[in-house]
């Protein structure tokens, strides 16, 4: 098939999944207990009559809920995502606002692990038996163990009390005045911490995932073709093996994009990183739902985009899949 | 007695016992098992053993372990006794674990082997479902569920079981293809049994292997979870938990490293047990990985 039809097709199917996830929003505003208008104002009975009159008249709450729906999904689509009483600013802004240092951490703790994990992969799938083999799997099973906020914490006591190397908490310091360089060098000292929390339960997960798919693919025959005509060693690993291994990692790292968002959510409040994360911990703190359910929204979406490239990138790296819907 | 020919003849045992011999010679599933009999101990045993009312304040505040004999693993920010809240914490966790992983493994086995089974359509509706519930981040979405209706055990085990079945589901979809066109199957069709019996008397017990094994690490994941709402503060206030212990303690870290220490590791130890235990079972049900 037509790659640009295979993908005309993924991206219509992620816009239809964009809308059940505002319909699950519309949803879950009517399902909670209580009057919907008091879980927009955010209040929970403590909004004032003109607060709840004005929203009854915004979202059109007083007419039958198929035209609430309507109104609630025309409304998202021009990308209103709603008010934020409590920040008092829309939802649509807040999030902005908070989406880069949440993208960098990911992406970050992501690229770490995909390229340490494959490393230490491909290394243990060297020897099948040795150390290091041994070395990853318990690795493997102690990283999926701890709650990553824990890891965290202890990382905290660590690094930045027992060994004061990095900073606590935050994503740079406001006191320095260093230029632009130093203000990247400065995030970048803020971003280790936070970033190999997260990585490290994938970095486990991945090492383990390449070994295995190394060991069962160095089995095969085209492997034992190249090693009978002579190429090396490493280059058998480097390039023949790992570029068969690597097509399980960039699948399932694209769909651990959702359980990724979720561990920063945790580890964006062990280090005070201001992003998506500890904005939905105070909105939901302070009982501001539409901030809760357009993070819980926007979030939804980074998956879905994420999902989409994962495709595309997996087409590109695997040319047998190429072909296929 | 036995003639020449059969002692060849390897005895054949019910597959059970032999994936329980298997599990037996795993180390790795022995010491979960052990761990996971420690911390049940722990916390089922342990309050009647150590009666000290975690919500009671008992010392100074932030005392560290050892420094006073009654409260061996130090007080909290309010001087509360650390060891009791260990103790009392195991309860909600196990319970919520349990809970939210039977929940979820419910809903997975049932939406799968829907799926798999019956394909076409309602495979193709029931896979645009678990795929909506895949791209929503889990974590975020059971905190929004909480918030919405109010903390309780039973509100954060359904929530956890709400966000995490997708998994399952895709698992037993895929035994269910595997399975559903092998020759037995086929054999109870033609002799007319209904799909109810072959969905869940045929095709069910043989795929039960990778289903056990994920079961065991699906309890893990959902007592990370409640953990993680806990820690959030999202827990049910009522109860005591590892997860809030950890989160109450966090802003004392630099003073009270035990704080958040100590409920951590229980947590660690917990999910360990069972993870290893599906890494043993895991062994157990696949002979072909034995050798690895």
């Amino acid at each position: 098939m037509d790659l640009a039809l295979i993908f005309l097709r993924r991206l219509s199917h992620a816009v239809l999944l964009v809308l059940a996830v505002l319909v699950l929003n519309f949803l879950l505003i009517h399902l909670a207990p209580g009057d919907p208008a008091d879980v927009i104002a955010g209040e929970m009975g403590g909004a004032t009559e003109e607060m709840l009159a004005e929203i009854r008249e915004l979202y059109g709450l007083n007419k039958p809920v198929i035209v609430q729906l309507g109104i609630y999904l025309g409304r998202a689509v021009q990308g209103d995502l709603g008010q934020s009483f409590f920040y008092n600013a829309p939802v649509s802004e807040l999030i902005l606002g908070r989406i880069g240092p949440t993208i960098l951490l990911v992406t970050a703790a992501l690229s770490f692990a995909i390229f340490v994990g494959t490393f230490l992969g491909v290394l243990a799938s060297y020897k099948p038996k040795g150390f290091l083999s041994g070395f990853v799997t318990l690795f493997a099973v102690i990283g999926y163990s701890a709650p990553i906020f824990w890891t965290g914490l202890m990382l905290v006591i660590v690094f930045a009390w027992l060994i004061p190397v990095f900073p606590i908490a935050g994503m740079y310091d406001v006191t320095l005045d260093n230029g632009p360089v130093g203000r990247v060098l400065d995030i970048l000292h803020h971003l280790i911490l936070p970033a190999l929390t997260l990585g490290i339960v994938y970095i486990a997960q991945y090492a383990r995932l390449t070994r295995a798919s190394m060991l069962e693919i160095l089995g095969s025959d085209y492997i034992r073709t190249a090693r009978a005509k002579g190429v090396s060693g490493p280059k058998i690993y480097g390039y023949h093996a790992l570029r068969n291994a690597i097509i399980p990692i960039v699948t399932i790292a694209g769909l651990q994009f959702g359980s990724i968002v979720s561990g920063a959510v945790l580890v964006e409040t062990v280090f005070s990183w201001p992003g998506l994360g500890t904005l939905a911990f105070d909105s939901i703190l302070a009982r501001d739902y539409p901030t809760v359910l357009g993070i819980l929204f926007f979030s939804a979406v980074l998956v879905i985009v994420a999902n989409l490239i994962t495709d595309i990138v997996y087409r590109f790296v695997d040319p047998r899949i190429r072909t296929g819907g | 007695m036995s003639s020449i020919e059969t002692q060849f003849i390897p005895k054949s045992q019910h597959p059970i016992v032999e994936a329980i011999k298997a599990f037996r010679q795993s180390w790795a599933g022995m010491l979960g098992l052990i761990l996971l009999l420690l911390v049940i101990l722990f916390s089922v045993a342990g309050p009647f053993i150590y009666a000290v009312d975690p919500f009671e304040i008992i010392w100074a505040p932030l005392t560290a372990p050892g420094v006073v004999a009654n409260a061996p693993f130090g007080t909290d920010h309010l001087g509360r006794d650390v060891l009791a809240g260990l103790v009392y914490g195991g309860q909600a966790t196990l319970f919520v674990g349990l809970t939210a992983g039977f929940l979820t493994i419910t809903i997975g086995i049932l939406v799968g082997a829907m799926a798999g089974y019956y394909g076409g359509g309602v495979d193709e509706i029931l896979m645009r479902i678990t795929e909506f519930f895949q791209v929503l981040p889990a974590l975020l979405f059971a905190m929004v569920l909480v918030t919405l209706f109010t903390p309780s055990i039973y509100v954060v085990s359904a929530a956890i079981g709400i966000v995490s079945w997708p998994t399952t589901a895709r698992l037993t979809r895929a035994e269910f293809l595997r399975i559903k066109n092998l020759e037995y199957v086929k054999a109870a069709q033609s002799i007319g049994a209904r799909d109810n019996r072959i969905i869940w008397r045929v095709v069910l017990p043989n795929s039960l292997a990778p289903l056990i094994v994920s079961a065991t690490l699906t309890i893990g994941v959902a007592i990370l979870f409640e953990a993680g709402l806990s820690y959030l503060g999202l827990g049910d206030p009522n109860a005591f938990s590892w997860g809030m212990m950890i989160g109450a303690g966090r802003e004392y870290i630099l003073d009270a490293w035990w704080l958040v220490t100590l409920p951590g590791i229980m947590i660690f130890l917990t999910v360990l047990g069972f993870s290893l235990i599906g890494d043993g079972l895991n062994d157990a049900f696949n002979p072909r990985l034995r050798e690895r």
